[in-house]
This record gives C-alpha cells, sequence and structure tokens, in this order.
C-alpha cells in the first residue's frame, strides 16, 4: 500500500476515480456460469469416459449427435465464458499498473480463441465437414 | 506485481537478548519486532522475559510489564484494556488479535509479537492506521435521512434493531482487515472488511434512508469484488464477529436490486 508521495488528503486518495458502478454482473455470471458447468461439466467427463476404445467414426458419430453437440457446445460456452472471468479475477488480485492492461487483453484474446476453436471443432464435426 | 519477499531494508535480523529478570522463578519468553524509523537499521526481533508472578495475566500485561520494567523505549498503542478501544491491534502468535484480551496462557512457548501485517509501520508495534481510518470515513457511517428530523427520536422496531447484533460490536481493531490477502495486495483500492462490516451496519439500518447511494458507492470491482471469501477475517476477529458474512449479504443486496 505504498502511496505516492502527494498532499492529497487520505480520503481523496481512498475515493480515488470514484465507485464504478459495476462489478454485480460480473459477480452473478461467475455464479451462473459456475451453476452451469456442474451438470454439464459431469455430462462431458461421462461422454470422454464412455467413448473410451471406440472406433474414431464411433465418436464422430455420437459427437454429431444434436443432443451432444448442443450440451458439448453449451459446456465449451460456459466453461471458457467461466475460465475468461475467473483469470480476470486473479489478474486484477495480483497484477498491479505497468502491464495489467496487456495482460487482461491477453486474457480475453486467448479465451475467445480458445472458445471459438472448440465450438468450430464441435459445429464442423456435427456439420459432417 | 504483488511483491512476495521483503526488500532488503525491511528484512528482520536477530536483536537483542534482554536479561532475564532476577529472582524470578516463572518466566514467559517475548519475542517482539522492534523498528525505529530514526536509525537506518533493519527491523530486528528483541527477546525479553517476564517475571509471571509479578504481571497480569494478558500479553498486554506482559507489555507494560516490560516498558514499565525492562525497556522504556518498547512503542505500542494501548488505552481500555478490555478490549473495547481496539488500540492494542496486533499479531500475537502468528494471528492479529487484541493484546488485552489475548491470555498469556493461550501461547505455548515464547509470545512472538508483531505489528498488524501489510501497513506502513510508524515504530516498533504501532502500524499507520491513516488508510483504514481514510477508508471509513468514505462509508459515512453515520445515519442518512431526508425526512425531516422527528421531534424526538428516529423510531426502530425491535426486529430491526436486532439485525445489527454482529455488526454494531465490530471496534474498528483493524484485525481482521489486515488478515486478509485481498486487502494486502489491494488495499489501496479494496475496502478491507472492516469497512464493509460498517457499511453493512449503515445498509441494514432500518432507519437510513440512503440505502441506493451507499450501494452505489459500494459497487465497484475493488471496493466491493475484491473479497474472496477467503474468511481470515471471520477466524482472526477478537470480537467474534463475521465480517464475510456481512460482505455477502452486501453482494446479495446488489443482486437483489438488480433482478
Amino acid at each position: 500500500m505504498a502511496h505516492e508521495k502527494s498532499i492529497r488528503t487520505p480520503l481523496a486518495r481512498v475515493k480515488g476515480l470514484g465507485s464504478a458502478k459495476e462489478g454485480t454482473e460480473h459477480f452473478w455470471r461467475q455464479r451462473v456460469t459456475a451453476l452451469a458447468n456442474l451438470p454439464l461439466v459431469i455430462f462431458f467427463v461421462f461422454l470422454i469416459i464412455s467413448v473410451q476404445g471406440e472406433s474414431h467414426a464411433d465418436v464422430v458419430r455420437i459427437l454429431a449427435h444434436p443432443f451432444t453437440a448442443i450440451v458439448t457446445l453449451a459446456m465449451i460456452i460456459s466453461g471458457v465464458w467461466h475460465m475468461k472471468i475467473g483469470m480476470q479475477v486473479i489478474i486484477e488480485d495480483y497484477v498491479h499498473e505497468g502491464p495489467k492492461l496487456l495482460v487482461l487483453m491477453a486474457n480475453s484474446f486467448f479465451c475467445f480463441l480458445v472458445g471459438l476453436a472448440a465450438v468450430f471443432g464441435i459445429l464442423k464435426i456435427a456439420f459432417g465437414g | 506485481m504483488v511483491q512476495l519477499t521483503l526488500p532488503k531494508n525491511s528484512k528482520m535480523v536477530e536483536g537483542k537478548v534482554w536479561p532475564k529478570p532476577a529472582g524470578a522463578t516463572r518466566l514467559k519468553e517475548f519475542r517482539i519486532y522492534r523498528w525505529d524509523p530514526d536509525d537506518d537499521r533493519n527491523p530486528r526481533i528483541d527477546t525479553y522475559y517476564v517475571d509471571m508472578d509479578d504481571c497480569g495475566p494478558m500479553v498486554l500485561d506482559g507489555l507494560i510489564w516490560i516498558k514499565s520494567k525492562i525497556d522504556p523505549t518498547l512503542t505500542f498503542r494501548r488505552s481500555c484494556r478490555e478490549g473495547i478501544c481496539g488500540s492494542c491491534a496486533m499479531n500475537i502468535d502468528g494471528m492479529n488479535t487484541l493484546a488485552c484480551t489475548k491470555g498469556m496462557d493461550e501461547v505455548k512457548g515464547a509470545v512472538k509479537i508483531y505489528p498488524l501485517p501489510h501497513l506502513e509501520v510508524v515504530k516498533d508495534l504501532v502500524p499507520d492506521l491513516t488508510n483504514f481510518y481514510a477508508q471509513h470515513r468514505s462509508v459515512e457511517p453515520w445515519l442518512h435521512t431526508t425526512t425531516p428530523a422527528p421531534e424526538t427520536e428516529w423510531k426502530q422496531s425491535r426486529d430491526d434493531r436486532e439485525k445489527l447484533d454482529g455488526l454494531y460490536e465490530c471496534i474498528l481493531c483493524a484485525c481482521c482487515s489486515t488478515s486478509c490477502p485481498s486487502y494486502w495486495w489491494n488495499g489501496d483500492r479494496y475496502l478491507g472488511p472492516a469497512v464493509l462490516l460498517q457499511a453493512y451496519r449503515w445498509l441494514i439500518d432500518s432507519r437510513d434512508e440512503a440505502t441506493g447511494e451507499r450501494l452505489d458507492n459500494l459497487e465497484d470491482p475493488f471496493r466491493l469484488y475484491r473479497c474472496h471469501t477467503i474468511m481470515n477475517c471471520a477466524q482472526t476477529c477478537p470480537k467474534g464477529l463475521n465480517p464475510a458474512k456481512a460482505i455477502a449479504e452486501i453482494k446479495k443486496m446488489m443482486v437483489e436490486r438488480r433482478i
């Protein structure tokens, strides 16, 4: 908590730039995606276990089934969203000044690309590409 | 980035071992953090021996005994000596607590005492609480009303009064806030458990007419949402309060007003 050498009053420092008037949506989304992840990830783990030993063609057939594809897509979207929010919190906690903005942007880009690639993969399988 | 190692001039070194009091049979060893802003030395750990037969039972009694009988330069805050003023908050045996309500017999072996963690040290066991008090001031901890004041008092039902239990007892000793890792890393922007508990004390007060404005003021990724429910605050509070619960209640109010 080292303060800059300044003659601002302690209250002025604490008030800073004022309240951002947000954070609740972020907090709420984190909870909602966490709740959604619970059944979705369990389903996905069971799916992976159940296709053990199956041939490539069978795995593709199972993944292409509308139900499997939709639930898997839901898991990817919810999971990646949760990952992005969680990582953002960690960055905000530990990274101050300097690279903060760049790291936050890198997190957004990384999560978006990972999500997009995974969604693309499932869609490609589902639509028989 | 968060700094995990101490800067060179903050590394603690072994200090002076003060002689044992002559003729004492029951001794308690105290190992106390010392730092003086007026010399260029690193912080050091001094060792003292307290004569248990000549001293009260609490850690604060031991500190006062040391200051009176051995080393008058030892510096610490104290006032009420009965857990109501919050002055003698310090880190004793690895836990933030009040020296006046912590029994010497509760500590096995040497009593290790440090100032409250992660605040700038003024001297020895005296931390700088300027930022902490300014944060408390920022939540405007007094009744806000626009309705003209009644001729007598603002009335409150018994049920509503009960909602303040577990909150009004907070003495602002800063044990909780300085035990919170989130407060360590972001104490300049995160208000910390003590101040948020105080904020909730006014949010939940049935007589207050500024609940919405108070919530607006707190709705911020740093001011409120740095709380990650680590629970150190509830574990360390010497008054047995639960700031983490108060913070969770504030978050609930935030969600409630938008769904």
